[in-house]
């Protein structure tokens, strides 16, 4: 499995040159299984890049959306397979009463909102809540659950042969309950990461921002961290990075990650932070 | 180990967390009514922790804590509030006497809250009250 990053920014797309080293476009992550399916990981503003890159036309794609906050669906009527009437896309969401998530996604992406609707797009689009039963895709297993956010909020596992990737880009798993002092059955999102090979974790705040929005649905990067070795991954990729941290601060953000890491008994080339047009291979 | 451990859902896990804060006694039970959390203030009512009582079957508990009618004698589960949260998914309150942690039975109020994610059943969250006691703050 190929794990390429399309965006990395958390909350709003951050197009400013010092901040363009590590990316401005907000969530979108692609993965290539080994059998060449291509599921998407959000449809942050990263998509429209992603879906330009793709050439060729008839894509067969999942999208994987893992809620409906706009930094995480901004780019979707920007993803070129979808005016493309060989195309076949079906896009995941939360479980919610309700409406269904094409209706939800709909109060965004249509008038006065959007300039087209998405009952216009070209592409046989599908929108499904998400299973809550894990499913098989191409040649890999897919797992989804709800995690700590403000509003229902997804979290995937991918796993493919022995290798998994677990994706929680808006997750705050210590709020109501300090990490360090929480049973691992009772954290949330756990279940998903245990032992995955590469942890991609919201790390948006540094500790000294987070106890300022304790609630706001986000993690500081220690608790990120402590989530990521709690939770045995191998590897974990710091993510959904606050708007207002420009390169310099997130390189010393990958420093601090680096240094609480290690103290907690990882390698230092254990924890990462995301990078636009970055890739890891599993 | 965390691979191994049974992991709860979040709805679970944020009741556990409100209810920890919580003055009122509360307890949490999975769909089957398996007790599986209650907090500090339901343990200085029932006189015993939660680390030694333990996550419980549902014909346990109600064998050792109750509910039971005016003259002692066990109550039939299914018409309580916690089976009506459990069986029909809406709240239910009731009034019956458990065995607490003083000697003899104490009339207690139990409102029974189901934990419904959309499609998804979780359990139920359950509050309690001696019926004699004043509520926190009120005396």
């Amino acid at each position: 499995m190929r794990v390429r990053f399309w965006g990395v920014r958390g909350s709003v797309p951050v197009p400013n040159r010092s901040m363009l080293g590590y990316g401005g476009n907000t969530s979108c992550v692609e993965v290539t299984l080994n059998d060449g399916t291509q599921l998407i990981l959000d449809a942050g503003t990263g998509i429209r890049e992603l879906g330009a890159a793709g050439g060729e036309r008839g894509h067969t794609v999942q999208v994987l959306l893992t809620h409906l906050h706009v930094d995480h669906i901004h780019g979707l009527l920007f993803f070129p397979p979808l005016f493309d009437p060989s195309s076949e896309i079906t896009v995941y969401g939360p479980p919610a009463p309700g409406p269904n998530l094409d209706q939800r996604l709909a109060r965004y992406l249509s008038a006065p909102l959007s300039p087209v609707d998405l009952r216009e797009l070209p592409a046989r689009v599908r929108f499904a809540a998400c299973p809550y039963e894990a499913w098989e895709v191409g040649t890999a297993r897919v797992e989804a659950a709800i995690v700590a956010h403000r509003g229902v909020t997804l979290g995937y596992r991918i796993s493919e042969g022995g290798a998994s990737l677990c994706y929680l880009p808006d997750h705050e798993p210590a709020l109501g309950a300090p990490l360090a002092d929480a049973e691992p059955g009772w954290i949330s999102g756990l279940g998903l990461a245990a032992g995955a090979s590469v942890l991609i974790h919201d790390g948006q705040y540094a500790d000294d921002e987070y106890p300022e929005r304790v609630g706001w649905g986000h993690s500081s990067v220690s608790d990120a961290v402590t989530f990521a070795r709690v939770a045995e991954a191998e590897r974990l990729v710091l993510f959904h990075h606050e708007p207002i941290h420009d390169d310099r601060a997130l390189d010393e953000l990958a420093e601090r990650a680096a240094r609480s890491w290690q103290a907690q008994g990882g390698h230092a080339e254990g924890v990462s932070m995301a990078v636009e047009g970055q890739s890891i291979t599993l | 180990m965390p691979v191994s451990v049974e992991h709860q859902r979040l709805l679970l896990i944020q009741a556990r967390n409100l209810i920890t804060n919580l003055a009122l006694p509360a307890l949490l039970t999975d769909p089957e009514g398996r007790l599986v959390f209650f907090n500090d203030a339901a343990a200085a009512a029932l006189g015993r922790g939660f680390e030694e009582v333990g996550q419980m079957p549902r014909e346990e508990w109600a064998r050792e804590i109750g509910p039971f009618d005016e003259q002692g004698r066990p109550l039939a589960a299914d018409s309580l509030a916690l089976a009506m949260a459990l069986r029909e998914g809406h709240p239910a309150q009731g009034r019956f006497r458990v065995r607490l942690g003083e000697p003899g039975l104490t009339e207690v109020e139990v409102s029974a809250l189901p934990l419904l994610e959309p499609g998804y059943f979780e359990g139920a969250l359950v509050v309690f009250w001696p019926v004699d006691d004043a509520a926190p703050g009120t005396s």
